[in-house]
């Protein structure tokens, strides 16, 4: 059977993939973010996942204005890395797993939620940041190590999916990856955040008190975290921050008591504020 | 308009409904510039390649005068605006600077320093107090 053994939440801050392209992850600015890396790709090695589901936004690359799903299941055999304005990042072509992705899209929506499916889907910095942190460098030759089903969440347009939506939809995730005959180790990742706001007068706020009771209430009380309403996304951890509501997804899929084996947190990556955990299933 | 939860959050501009259908055209036209073919156009001629998206002459005057909160006022959302930004080569951290009247290094140093402060920035109403 597949299993869900981790949960992992992520930053997927563009410039600690430009770090990391540019091979500039030593420099006094970046060695404190990556750092608190090292033991994520230590254990991603000793816990190698077959099947990375992998929850996060797409910065309007495969989705411009005109249509807007608020949650698109990738089921293409592969998803290319989007030019998002200065080429292509220098990484691997992302493998999805074809058949585990078509029945994760149908038993959730047996399960009544309405997802938006996607045959060819490009991926921008909001997917490949993510494996990059846990993977390592890889080159465009390279394999991530992985497959990949991805599943794009809208954060970008007023309102995004509340967070209590974002949580069920995990468990009814879950649900369907408990029922899939192959054995499979399945990580789930919730990415994005932390607090940031990259717009207006605003520009560059950072509530690091809220984020680390935020990582808190996530890990032990998610029966909390999944009440927090937008406004409060908003007003407390800036107009980007309600990105957040995706670690909620990948709360959703993990057990009710987890074990917390890393945390990171560090101000800034550029305009953000970047954290990171990685949470154990017992199931 | 009526009032909206989130109006009485300073320096923000929430990309709701309202604000997506008034800019529309202005977030098809930046986001167009994801593409060469499109920067070489808009390089070639600023006003013909414009007149390809059905903007409001405010939206298009708020992008030849690179009026960065202008543009997030008439409809545009940061993540289609910071492609204009891209393609004036401004990167990312110096766009927030300059849409929060901050020189770049003022900007970069607060950002190191742990951010914008959530203290005193959560209601309009302590941004008027000053
Ligand atoms: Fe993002």
């Amino acid at each position: 059977m597949a299993r869900i053994t981790a949960g992992i939440a992520c930053s997927h801050v563009p410039a600690i993939g430009v770090a990391m392209d540019q091979g500039i992850t030593d420099q006094p600015y970046w060695q404190p973010v990556f750092k608190g890396f090292e033991f994520s790709r230590k254990w991603n090695e000793e816990n190698k996942p077959d099947v990375v589901f992998l929850v996060y936004n797409d910065h309007c690359t495969a989705f411009d204005a005109s249509v807007i799903p608020t949650f698109a299941i990738g089921c293409a055999a592969d998803f290319t890395p989007a030019d998002e304005g200065f080429g292509p990042r220098p990484v691997p072509v992302v493998k999805g797993h074809q058949k585990l992705a078509s029945h994760i899209a149908q038993s959730v929506i047996l399960d009544e939620f309405d997802l938006t499916i996607m045959n060819e889907m490009e991926v921008d910095h909001g997917l490949t940041v993510p494996l990059s942190v846990m993977f390592g460098d890889r080159k465009p030759g390279d394999d991530w190590g992985t497959l990949v089903i991805p599943l794009a969440v809208n954060v970008v347009q007023y309102p995004a999916p509340t967070a209590n939506r974002c949580y069920n939809l995990g468990k009814a995730i879950r649900r369907a990856i408990d029922s899939y005959p192959e054995d499979l180790n399945v990580h789930i990742y919730g990415t994005g955040g932390m607090s940031h706001q990259l717009q207006a007068e605003r520009a560059g706020l950072i509530n690091a008190e809220w984020d680390q009771n935020f990582m808190d209430m996530l890990v032990n009380e998610p029966d909390k975290a999944r009440k927090i309403d937008h406004v409060e996304f908003l007003r407390e951890t800036g107009s980007e921050g309600i990105e957040m509501v995706m670690w909620l997804v990948m709360r959703g899929a993990l057990d009710e008591k987890v074990t917390e084996v890393h945390r990171h947190y560090h101000v800034p990556a550029s305009n953000t504020a970047v954290g990171h955990l990685i949470l154990e299933n017992h199931g | 308009m009526t009032q909206k939860p989130y109006d009485d959050i300073p320096g923000t501009f929430v990309f709701d409904a309202d604000r997506s259908r008034e800019g529309y055209w202005l977030n098809q036209f930046c986001i167009s510039l994801r593409q060469e073919k499109n920067r070489q156009a808009f390089r070639d001629d600023p006003e013909a390649h414009m007149s390809r998206f059905a903007m409001t002459e405010d939206q298009k005057q708020a992008v030849r005068d690179r009026d960065w909160n202008r543009l997030l006022e008439l409809g545009g959302n940061i993540y289609y605006t910071s492609k204009l930004a891209a393609f004036d080569g401004i990167v990312f951290q110096d766009l927030a600077a300059m849409m929060s009247h901050m020189s770049r290094d003022d900007y970069r140093k607060m950002m190191v320093e742990g951010g914008r402060k959530i203290e005193g920035n959560r209601y309009k109403s302590e941004w008027e107090k000053e």
